[in-house]
């Protein structure tokens, strides 16, 4: 018997091929080439300035890219080019099968409308009707994400910085997307909230068998969640590999700089 | 009489065709709001200036007009408007539902049922339904073009969550022909149910927001709601104290500083109709009695 599972790990879920962008005379991102495959975690390192976030905006189909092109591989199994697709299409694909979690839980949230149906929103836009098991299944995330019950009905202006960013990530997942994208998820929030995100993304990502980009500053997120990293520096990848050789063996000038500026425990 | 001082009904022609082009478009496409270059009228934005710019642009020197605000033919903004057609277009006017070709109107569906020869116009304050749960309106034009409706059970899903059921009382929204999710202005959402197949033409006017919209004849309209939260017309549960109906929509009337209160049918033509055929309700005595007197007079 043949492994189904096994056999769609062995093909990539999201290909970049030779990546540019620029913006008039600023080439905020050159020549940027990989392959991810289901369940990886990849890691996008670097200071700010360096194309981090402008590579995650091509990745996702946000930007449209100078050259270079991004394919899919769709749940039918077929790879479709990202430029290619229709609006509704990306649209879809954006509210079913990927994720994007933000930096700033506002941009990712519906401030004004309770944590079940901000959980519940993206059911309801693949056509779930049935309001018992819409509130059920957001209720169920709600604990999964470890955001008491009794809270359901509030909405996350009255949620504390960790909570709306827990909550953004069940939003993201209750659709058990494939692949989700993630621009700094720890940033602004305290070490010991830090550490429980951390703690709970890597659990869900090892559940799921997610595909995660994730854009950081960070490099203790890098090493706990992801298993490449990619550091990136004017635009370049200039070092990619494992991530702990690359994190404990840098062979860049720059990505010693990067990891020697770490401060010790 | 001296030479009418307006073209008939006020506006000039070219800007009722400009009017009736959008109508077109808008009754080509059910639910679909068209844009159209609303003019200032001679009245405060919100008194009804879309629902007037439609009603001037399709009527006739044979039509029957008659306008009703929240049900009424005689409050304020109903008499203004009547007044202003028969001054400007000179054309009849009546408050019997029945002889009317085209009834515009402001937040009510006249409870006599509509026939093919009439057309309603509704004055529309805002006619964008996804409106306070998105407001860029350059994201909502797509979300309705892409047909991405999700948003709107997010709102009746806050509804229940808070209530305990969708208390959404008035502009509850529907879906035209199965493709367009429409606001039906601010009506009440008893008369929802009777937008669904009906004979008459519907059309929307909105002159602040200038779109204009349609639900042709015969079409399907649906009210949106959740399979175990269904949808349900809302009306009080009373008689009218007039005219004894029981399934006409009330309002309710507060008649003293104590609590007490009466509900009297909204549509005032319609309660007339039912006292004038003998129909009487708790309440009813003293004008029942005066229309006896009158009719023994006269």
């Amino acid at each position: 018997m043949v492994d189904q599972a096994a056999l769609e790990n062995d093909h990539p879920l999201l290909v970049a091929t030779s990546l540019s962008k620029s913006f008039g005379r600023i080439a905020a991102c050159r020549d940027v080439s990989f392959a991810l495959y289901p369940g990886e975690v990849l890691a996008i390192v670097g200071e700010s300035g360096s194309g981090k976030s402008t590579l995650l905006q091509l990745l996702s189909g946000q930007l449209a890219a100078s050259a270079g092109h991004v394919s899919y591989r769709m749940r039918d199994g077929v790879a479709r080019d990202l430029a290619t697709l229709g609006e509704a299409e990306r649209r879809f694909l954006y509210r079913t099968d990927w994720g994007f979690v933000h930096q700033d839980p506002a941009q990712g949230l519906r401030m004004a409308v309770s944590a079940g149906a901000n959980v519940g929103e993206r059911l309801m836009a693949v056509g779930w009707n049935h309001y018992g098991r819409i509130r059920e299944t957001a209720s169920d995330w709600l604990t999964r994400v470890e955001i008491d019950t009794a809270r359901i009905d509030d909405a996350p202006r009255t949620y504390s910085g960790g909570m709306r960013q827990r909550l953004q990530i069940a939003r993201n997942l209750v659709t058990e997307p494939r692949l989700v994208f993630m621009d700094e998820p720890t940033g602004g929030l305290d070490v010991s909230v830090q550490a429980r995100l951390l703690d709970l993304l890597r659990s869900l990502v090892a559940e799921l068998n997610l595909a995660v980009v994730i854009v950081t500053h960070d490099l203790a997120v890098a090493r706990l969640l992801s298993h490449r990293v990619m550091v990136m520096k004017g635009g370049r990848v200039i070092e990619t590999g494992l991530t702990d050789q690359v994190l404990d063996d840098p062979r860049e000038p720059y990505t010693q700089l990067l990891v020697s500026s770490i401060l010790p425990p | 009489m001296n030479a009418p001082a307006y073209n008939f009904a006020y506006l000039d022609e070219q800007t009722k065709r400009m009017i009736r082009r959008a109508i077109l478009k808008a009754i080509a496409i059910p639910g679909y709001q068209v844009p159209f270059a609303s003019r200032e009228m001679p009245m405060p934005y919100g008194w009804g200036t879309g629902g007037v710019q439609v009603t001037a642009a399709i009527l006739g020197p044979a039509d029957v007009l008659k306008v009703i605000d929240q049900g009424s033919d005689d409050t304020t903004n109903a008499i203004s408007i009547r007044k202003f057609f028969a001054k400007t277009a000179g054309v009849a006017t009546t408050t019997a539902t029945e002889d009317a070709t085209v009834i515009q109107t402001r937040h009510r569906i006249p409870e006599t049922a509509l026939s093919e020869n009439q057309v309603l116009v509704y004055q529309v304050p805002i006619p964008e339904p996804l409106r306070f749960l998105e407001p860029r309106e350059t994201e909502t034009r797509r979300m309705h073009a892409l047909a991405e409706y999700g948003l709107m059970h997010v709102k009746l899903y806050e509804d229940i969550a808070r209530f305990g059921h969708i208390a959404t009382a008035y502009a509850y929204p529907v879906k035209v022909n199965a493709r367009y999710v429409m606001d039906p202005s601010p009506t009440p959402k008893f008369d929802n149910p009777k937008m669904d197949n009906c004979p008459a033409l519907q059309l929307f006017g909105a002159g602040r927001e200038k779109r204009i919209y349609a639900i042709p004849p015969y079409t399907k309209v649906v009210s949106l709601d959740f399979e175990d939260h269904p949808f349900e017309p809302y009306r009080f549960n009373a008689p009218c104290a007039l005219c004894g109906a029981e399934n006409s929509y009330l309002d309710e009337i507060v008649t003293d500083d104590k609590g007490s209160r009466m509900f009297v049918c909204s549509d005032t033509d319609y309660c007339e109709g039912r006292q004038a055929a003998g129909h009487h309700g708790s309440e009813s005595a003293a004008p029942y009695k005066e229309k006896a007197q009158g009719g023994t007079n006269g």
